[in-house]
């Protein structure tokens, strides 16, 4: 029963940051120097007195304020985040359509940054002077430092232009053959570019975090204890180490979602990956205001959800979070 | 005998001496200290050794490295100097970064103080705050701030600060709830000191070292972050920087490879400087870490 209050909290207030993402994509607009109208569509001189008398009437511009903002929640809630005057075609649609694309980027990326990172960061604590703890500092000192646009632009000089070996942009290769597994390969050969690009980044992190609660979970006294009693060493690592890995990599799983679609817009512009980070940028240079704030509405809702999701995890995984509820 | 008196010296020196005398002995904070140095002296002595207009065109488009004499670096694909735009293209940056990490370390401590002074409803409100700019994606965000208004060189500072204090904040919250649990704020309080005080003169002076290290970093992700942006084409047009060249090379990326490749060079050399200079300091300012 506490489980079921504590996800109704949770579900409540995703629910009222979602309102609250609303409330400032309908302040962006108001706020932004000029005529509300300009920005709904697109930049001055951007549509017809006909069609700018339309947008007038269904915002309800010449209402008091208050009676904008519930006009504009109640569309939203309807599904209706406005029209693309660049794309003619509503918002919510164009931005559904590119949502895949990201979510497929985002989540390979972390797949690949947790596994690996995980790993390297548990035979950097095995050997704290190592060859692979050197590695481990030098691929975190340049995913920190180094502009992820940057090093993508380099990965394909390196392993597209130099060595051949990836595609350079875009998603599918509409000459190679038309079956769906054919299909499914060069979307995957397509992938590993960006996907490498934008794992790196979290991969250091996953690595230090792991590397550093692997020294404070061996040096334990649970360990200790495992060890006197003569537990197998693989078995030490395996059965008590590792499971209490589990929290703190969740913890900053949860925290990252915000930065990784930030990072991922970028790497999308470099790859020309057709995910909602190129259609921001197209959008942008295009002066087309609603589909921009639309991507920043879907993009944050994602986020909040990725977040549910984590919250969910943390509390399956954690007895003393259970129990305490 | 030498022993003891060496350990009464050392003693004897304020935390701040102690601090930079800890700094000094860590070769990556020296490191980053030296890089610093080098593109300071690069970005603002540069300009007057080799005065060349960033803008102007000089040589045949695209020209390699090494082949005309008058751009030693190669041109982009305008024909302007890539030297001179990497002379020229550093002030902006720098600035921009400097500005937004004091923009964001400004917002990020005074609502972090509060929300862990207050605590209670105001507490809440201000941590909810923080979540919600931790939701929506910084860099998209910014993108729009600076789309909807003109993409001048402050907008743009303004507008990084603005998306990017939550971190800052929860740092200094934390900071701040540990602090005033010690005995000495409570002593403040026996005695009488009013709240202010208690805030500006007895936790702020004590939180100052954990947040002096997170500053530095915070300048180094502004660097990055205005870079991104000017790699976006939302940069301050009438400014000549490291992230615009990237921007407008990358079109290019396959016939001048060196338009991409010494712009991006720069900015992480600035960030690694200002990023190692940050985790020196840290350590420096904990004396936890420091026994390591």
């Amino acid at each position: 029963m506490r489980m079921v209050t504590m996800f109704a909290r949770r579900l409540l207030h995703a629910f009222l940051l979602i309102l609250a993402v609303l409330v400032l994509n309908f302040l962006l607009i108001h706020l932004a120097p000029g005529d509300p109208v300009d920005v709904i569509a697109g930049g001055v001189g951007g549509t017809t007195e006909e069609a700018m008398a339309d947008i007038r009437a269904t915002y309800g511009l010449d209402k008091p304020i208050y009676v904008q903002l519930g006009l504009y929640l109640g569309r939203a809630f309807q599904g209706d985040l406005g029209n693309s005057f660049f794309y003619n075609s509503p918002v919510l649609e164009l931005v559904t359509g590119r949502a895949g694309a990201t979510i497929l980027l985002v989540a390979t990326a972390l797949l690949f940054a947790i596994s690996i990172g995980t790993l390297l960061g548990v035979l950097a604590s095995h050997k704290p002077k190592g060859i692979v703890s050197a590695l481990v500092t030098f691929i975190s000192v340049v995913g920190n430092s180094a502009p992820i646009f940057w090093t993508g632009m380099m990965l394909v000089l390196l392993l597209a232009w130099v060595y051949p070996v990836f595609p350079i942009a875009n998603m599918i290769d509409i000459t190679k053959g038309a079956g769906f597994f054919d299909r499914i390969l060069d979307i995957l050969h397509h992938l590993v570019l960006p996907a490498l690009t934008l794992g790196i980044v979290y991969l250091g992190r996953y690595a230090r975090v792991t590397n550093a609660s692997m020294l404070e979970i061996l040096g334990s006294d649970y360990i200790r204890t495992a060890r006197a009693m003569g537990v197998a060493e693989t078995k030490v690592y395996s059965y008590h180490a590792l499971r209490n890995l589990i929290l703190p990599i969740v913890t900053i799983t949860g925290r990252q979602f915000g930065s990784i679609i930030s990072a991922a817009v970028l790497v999308e512009v470099v790859f020309s990956w057709p995910g909602l980070g190129t259609l921001a940028f197209d959008a942008i240079l295009a002066r087309d205001y609603p589909t921009v704030l639309g991507i920043l509405f879907f993009s944050s809702v994602l986020v909040i959800v990725a977040n549910l999701i984590t919250g969910f995890v943390y509390h399956l995984v954690d007895p003393r979070v259970r129990t305490e509820g | 005998m030498a022993v003891v008196e060496n350990t009464l010296i050392v003693r004897s020196q304020s935390p701040l001496r102690e601090a930079m005398h800890a700094f000094r002995q860590s070769w990556t904070g020296m490191l980053g200290i030296v890089i610093l140095a080098l593109i300071v002296i690069f970005t603002y002595i540069g300009p007057i050794l080799y005065p060349v207009d960033p803008f102007d065109i000089v040589w045949a488009p695209m020209t390699p490295p090494g082949v005309a004499a008058v751009a030693p670096l190669g041109t982009d694909y305008l024909g302007r100097n890539i030297l001179a735009g990497l002379i020229h293209g550093g002030s902006a940056t720098l600035y921009v970064g400097i500005v937004a990490g004091i923009i964001t370390i400004t917002i990020g401590v005074l609502i972090g103080a509060l929300a862990g002074f207050c605590r209670g409803a105001v507490d809440e409100i201000l941590m909810r705050l923080t979540e919600f700019f931790q939701v929506v994606p910084a860099l998209l965000f910014a993108m729009v701030l600076v789309a909807l208004f003109t993409p001048t060189i402050y907008v743009i500072a303004f507008a990084i600060g603005f998306v990017s204090w939550p971190a800052t904040a929860r740092m200094a919250r934390a900071e701040v709830l540990r602090i005033r649990e010690l005995e000495y704020v409570n002593a403040a309080r026996v005695v009488g000191a009013r709240n202010r005080k208690i805030i500006w003169q007895v936790i702020l002076p004590n939180a100052f070292a954990p947040l002096i290290g997170s500053a530095t970093l915070t300048i180094g992700t502004a660097m990055l972050f205005e870079a991104a942006l000017s790699f976006l084409g939302l940069g301050d047009p009438n400014v000549f920087s490291w992230g615009l060249m990237i921007g407008e090379g990358r079109e290019y990326i396959f016939d001048s490879w060196w338009a991409v490749t010494f712009s991006g060079l720069m900015i992480f050399l600035a960030v690694l400087g200002f990023s190692l200079v940050g985790d020196g300091l840290n350590n420096a300012f904990d004396p936890k870490l420091r026994e390591r």
